[in-house]
């Protein structure tokens, strides 16, 4: 088990902006909607197996997942009046007393060497019945994963919402002097354990983007002081250098599919256009000609378009050309800057960086209705990235001289900062699901 | 390298001395090259470097990746500023006059806004520089651009005077 390279601080609540009245019912809204965190028991799970005690405590990363997500409040131990390990031994009278609303207990049984089950049951305390039961193999190492996922369960049944605390974030981090840097393109999990170090480099590293299928990261490497894009494996480390035009070769992302990657390119006058090369066939094809900055090209979910950042009007704005061609429309209007588009995996909403009174702020554009929600609050936030849920949103901030990562709900009411451990950290990307 | 070239360099980089001093870096590649060799500060008194026989043929004024000069822009401009295009023509007239000479052209942003857009930002300032050299006369075979954005900042502080330091194109001297 790694290190935590994150101490997790909990800011609840708090932040919405809006520049004009329309949002302001909004902010009140969501202000009222912010207090409550629904009171829960993560009963300490049972142990059957050689040693006196469990090699692990799934209750507590569970626990911890529901504390970490800011709408769930689980008790203390010492509060529980029982502490049942299945569920024939709970007595809902003794937790709808305390308030309680859900209850998870569970078992962890060895079954050999290195081999376990997980157990556990979720029961609503009102409607005194069982949400859910499952159970899991594991073994030593794959525990921690398989409590995340039981967390993601219990949460998704409680919230209606899927939970993401088994799912990864790959970040980019500088450290070392300011005149010798070292950039490390770092994946760890979302709650900031196991971290790997995917890349280094004393050149920059930038924009990471994960394949849809959790395997690959594309990224920007500076090596050699000129830019390329590269597909790595994380697996095997194996990388494949894919674009390394003269000049620009910017802002990968993944298509759907994973067959593509849109990109920037800048080609020798230096006019960057949006281009998609197909992986297989290694052929690109140029959608943008303006002789503005077109860049930081974004997937719909759908696959069918492509969104991108833009000054061809002046400042920077978000437009949207169909991923085969054609001509693109512009999306956002409100606001002088706009930039770095992505979209919601449920393709209902834009998270983009907005300039708010002065500050570079992540904002939410609803797709539908155009409304946008400034969600941090920070002078320099940038580099938004949904959750595969499209519940949550990590982007990075800045904390002094250094960047840090912040989570905040699409809703703008729980935001959380994840400190690093040192270095100026930058350009979260958020993992799709993990595959089970 | 051939004399020639050194010559010319050596030529340029008094040049850029004389007309552009504040531009030079520190430290001074022109004082970090003679410290290195045998030459005296008297002989770049005379200024009199233009026949180059005067200079050793082991000395390399700039070598590989050295900065040869630094151009500063306004907030979202990459428009060059006049007192910096006199200095650019004379880099362009050398460029013209060694088809052997190679620069790199690095442009750079400051931290606010977006990354990628700011790499963007960084190529036009790189562009409108390696445009003005292509029309007195450098070849195109002659420049590379590259743009790292905010990614590599001269200054590290978050307020406008490091953000004017970090709006700027580096030229490079190749090999």
């Amino acid at each position: 088990m790694g290190t935590s390279f994150f101490r997790v601080t909990l800011v609840i609540g708090l932040f919405v902006a809006g520049a004009n009245n329309a949002l302001a019912q909004l902010r009140i809204e969501i202000t009222e909607g912010a207090g409550r965190r629904t009171p829960v028991a993560v009963v300490p799970f049972g142990w059957e197996g050689e040693a006196s005690e469990a090699p692990y405590d799934i209750a507590a990363v569970i626990a911890a997942d529901l504390q970490r997500s800011g709408r769930f409040a689980p008790i203390p131990e010492r509060n529980m009046l029982q502490k049942p390990t299945r569920g024939v031994e709970l007595d809902f009278d003794d937790w709808s007393v305390l308030g309680v609303e859900a209850v998870v207990l569970g078992r962890l049984t060895q079954t050999g060497g290195n081999a376990y089950s997980v157990q556990f049951q979720l029961f609503d305390v009102y409607r005194r019945e069982q949400l859910v039961g499952y159970r899991m193999p594991a073994s030593v190492g794959t525990m921690r994963s398989q409590a995340h996922r039981a967390a993601d369960m219990i949460y998704e049944k409680l919230t209606g919402i899927p939970g993401v605390f088994g799912t990864r974030v790959a970040y980019v981090n500088a450290t070392g002097s300011e005149r010798n840097r070292l950039y490390s393109l770092i994946v760890s999990d979302i709650d900031g354990e196991n971290e790997n170090v995917i890349m280094e480099s004393k050149d920059p590293i930038m924009s990471p983007a994960w394949s849809p299928d959790s395997r690959r990261l594309a990224y920007v490497s500076f090596e050699g002081n000129r830019s390329r894009i590269f597909v790595q494996t994380l697996r095997t480390g194996n990388r494949l250098e894919v674009s390394s035009r003269p000049g620009i070769n910017g802002s990968p992302a993944f298509s759907p599919d994973g067959r593509k990657l849109v990109l920037t390119l800048g080609g020798a006058d230096g006019n960057l256009d949006i281009n998609v090369l197909d992986l297989s066939s290694r052929q690109f094809t140029r959608l943008t000609t303006n002789r503005a900055i077109d860049t930081e090209g974004s997937w719909s979910p759908d696959g069918n378009h492509i969104y991108f950042t833009s000054d061809r009007g002046g400042g920077p704005q978000v437009y949207r050309i169909a991923a085969n061609g054609g001509s693109p429309q512009r999306v956002t209007f409100e606001g002088s800057y706009n930039a770095r588009p992505r979209l919601s995996p449920d393709g209902k909403k834009l998270a983009l960086v907005h300039l708010d009174r002065g500050n570079y702020r992540i904002a939410v554009m609803d797709l539908a209705s155009s409304d946008l929600l400034v969600l941090s609050a920070g002078r320099q936030d940038e580099s938004p990235s949904f959750a595969p849920n499209s519940d949550v949103l990590i982007y990075a901030t800045r904390q002094g001289r250094n960047g840090v990562l912040e989570t905040v709900s699409a809703d703008g009411l729980i935001r959380q900062r994840l400190a690093s451990g040192g270095g100026d950290v930058r350009e979260p990307v958020w993992s799709p699901f993990p595959r089970y | 390298m051939t004399i020639f070239r050194m010559t010319m360099a050596a030529a340029l980089a008094l040049q850029l001395l004389a007309c552009a001093s504040q531009e030079i870096p520190d430290p001074d590649p022109l004082d970090s090259g003679m410290s290195d060799s045998s030459a005296t500060t008297d002989e770049f008194d005379e200024r009199d470097l233009g026949a180059g026989e005067e200079i050793p043929s082991d000395v390399d004024f700039y070598a590989d990746g050295d900065l040869i000069m630094t151009i500063y822009f306004d907030f979202d401009q990459s428009e060059i500023r006049p007192d910096d295009q006199a200095t650019l023509e004379q880099h362009a007239n050398r460029l013209a006059n060694d088809s052997g000479a190679r620069v790199r052209l690095e442009g750079h942003a400051d931290e606010r806004g977006s990354r990628e857009y700011n790499i963007g930002l960084g190529e036009r300032r790189a562009q409108s520089v390696r445009r003005l050299l292509l029309i007195q006369g450098a070849s195109a075979a002659q420049i590379s651009t590259v743009s790292f954005g905010e990614e590599r900042p001269a200054a590290f502080g978050s307020d406008e005077d490091s953000w004017a330091l970090n709006r700027r194109v580096e030229i490079k001297y190749l090999n």
